[in-house]
């Protein structure tokens, strides 16, 4: 037995568990698919005084088809995400990065809004909602607000999230019409967390230039990142493997890595520069037979 | 000193009653509390797998799992696989084709891909690989264990049922 004791309330739904949030205050925790806490417990670098079970309200796996985008309850399960068909037609590059996350058994029970919360600067989710604009739908007992993903991470596994919020939902905007994802990534086995990641949207426009460049890298910083200079780099010109590979070196302006047990700085960020070539190359392909 | 909690559990079909700290992980719930010690704990970080169990059948780890949050749910072990001591075509297909050395790692394998096959019941050798890499063996090259699941695979084709 590794954890350290604490009182346990299962939570029936959401706004109860924000209830029971205000209760019991800053020692409280809340346990959605325990896969980072109760390993952070069970090595007792977390140790909270109450967790409030969230992994057991009622229909805690929902997702909403709308105008602009899929809508996924936060306790959603990475797994049901994974397989989801509406994620898989309208967010094709969500569906991929669950399927890099840890392995079947862990997403069975890891939840889309636990490893959002969890914001370790090398996972696929927090990437995933920069890359597609998300909007968090965040309560506390007491008020509601919605914020953007580029507001919402701070630091490594720091968020903007307060100590009596729950994240209740996200919104994943669907990429324009006739765009094209790609997204690599390069982890030492599979299923571990990536060393370095990089994923990109592209659209064009008649004339076959690039209309919409979006460019995200993660495991490169404190934070996953957004590349504004190699998406500036792309807009409005005709795409090639030249151009890519041109833009592509403009990902030194983001990455902020250190060196660390697995890798060096200076590997991670060749690394991440030729990633971004092929996450630019396999999204042009798709937008190529998009349009 | 946190009150233990009671808490009802159902296991391989049957319905326990126990009193627990809560910070019992479901892992050592089955081990210590019900003495049912197929189940293995190698790791306790999600990593190994060898704790894997099915939890309304679906493959979780048991050691990131509180026991509480098990409440409700039906969980099965690698004690549930055996018809009163005849093996089940899944295990008989890791005994004849020496899927196992020591068996550390076995129970966690055999849960993984009894819910495996379940969902792809003709799997190729790379998609049985690739539903490996969740649980680590020290002893077999794996080369053994592709083969056992193949075998099992098989065995369930050609007897009409896809019950592994
Ligand atoms: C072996 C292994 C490999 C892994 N590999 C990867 C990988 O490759 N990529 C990857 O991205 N992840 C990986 N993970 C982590 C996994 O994805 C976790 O599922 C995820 O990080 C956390 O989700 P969870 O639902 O389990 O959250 P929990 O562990 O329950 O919670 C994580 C944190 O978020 C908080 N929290 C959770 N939900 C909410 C909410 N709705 N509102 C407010 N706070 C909340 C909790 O209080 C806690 O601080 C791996 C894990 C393991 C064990
Ligand atoms: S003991 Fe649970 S995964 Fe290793
Ligand atoms: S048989 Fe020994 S660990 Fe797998």
């Amino acid at each position: 037995m590794k954890p350290a004791n604490f009182e346990y309330f299962r939570a029936t739904s959401l706004d109860h568990a924000c209830e029971l949030l205000r209760a019991h205050g800053d020692d409280a925790k809340i346990l959605a698919g325990g896969q980072s806490l109760i390993a952070a417990m069970n090595y007792r670098l977390a140790r909270p005084q109450f967790l409030i079970d969230i992994s057991n309200i009622d229909s805690p796996s929902e997702i909403t088809d709308e105008s602009d985008g899929v809508r996924i309850k936060a306790t959603t399960t990475q797994a049901i995400a994974e397989h989801d068909p509406v994620v898989r037609r309208r967010l094709p590059v969500l569906a991929n990065a669950l399927e890099h996350i840890a392995h079947f058994q862990i997403r069975n029970k890891g939840t889309v809004g636990g490893s959002i919360v969890n914001a370790d600067p090398a996972s696929e989710l927090p990437a995933m909602s920069l890359l597609l604009d998300a909007e968090f739908e965040i309560q506390s007992a007491s008020d509601k607000q919605v914020m953007a993903a580029e507001d919402f991470f701070i630091t490594y596994m720091t968020t903007a999230l307060q100590s009596d919020e729950v994240l209740i939902s996200i919104l994943f905007k669907a990429p324009p019409e006739n765009s094209g994802w790609g997204l690599h990534e390069v982890a030492r086995r599979a299923g571990d967390f990536a060393l370095v990641g990089s994923a990109a949207i592209i659209a064009l426009d008649d004339g076959g230039k690039c209309s919409f460049a979006r460019v995200v890298l993660f495991g490169v910083a404190s934070t996953p990142v957004r590349a504004t200079e190699v998406e500036d780099a792309l807009l409005g010109q005709s795409c090639s493997d030249a151009l890519f590979a041109e833009a592509a070196k403009k990902v030194s302006e983001v990455v902020d890595a250190e060196s660390d047990v697995h890798v060096t700085d200076e590997y991670r960020g060749n690394v991440a520069e030729v990633l971004t070539v092929r996450a630019l190359a396999d999204a042009l392909s798709r937008a190529q037979a998009a349009s | 000193m946190v009150d233990k909690k009671k808490i009802s559990l159902n296991v391989n079909g049957v319905t326990y009653d126990r009193e627990i700290e809560p910070r019992t992980l479901l892992s050592d719930f089955i081990r210590h509390h019900l003495d049912l010690t197929g189940t293995h704990v190698g790791c306790e970080h999600g990593i190994c797998g060898s704790c894997t169990i099915l939890m309304d059948g679906l493959p979780v780890r048991s050691c990131l799992t509180f026991a509480l949050q098990a409440e409700g749910k039906a969980i099965e072990t690698v004690e549930s696989l055996d018809t009163n001591g005849e093996l089940s075509p899944l295990q008989n297909a890791f005994w004849e084709n020496q899927g196992l050395q020591c068996g550390f790692c076995t129970p966690g394998i055999l849960m993984s891909m009894k819910a495996f096959l379940k969902h792809n019941p003709k799997p190729n050798r790379d998609e049985i690989r690739e539903a490996l890499s969740g649980n680590l063996c020290r002893c077999t090259g794996y080369h053994d264990i592709v083969d056992s699941v193949v075998a099992a695979a098989e065995a369930a084709i050609s007897s009409g049922t896809a019950k592994a």
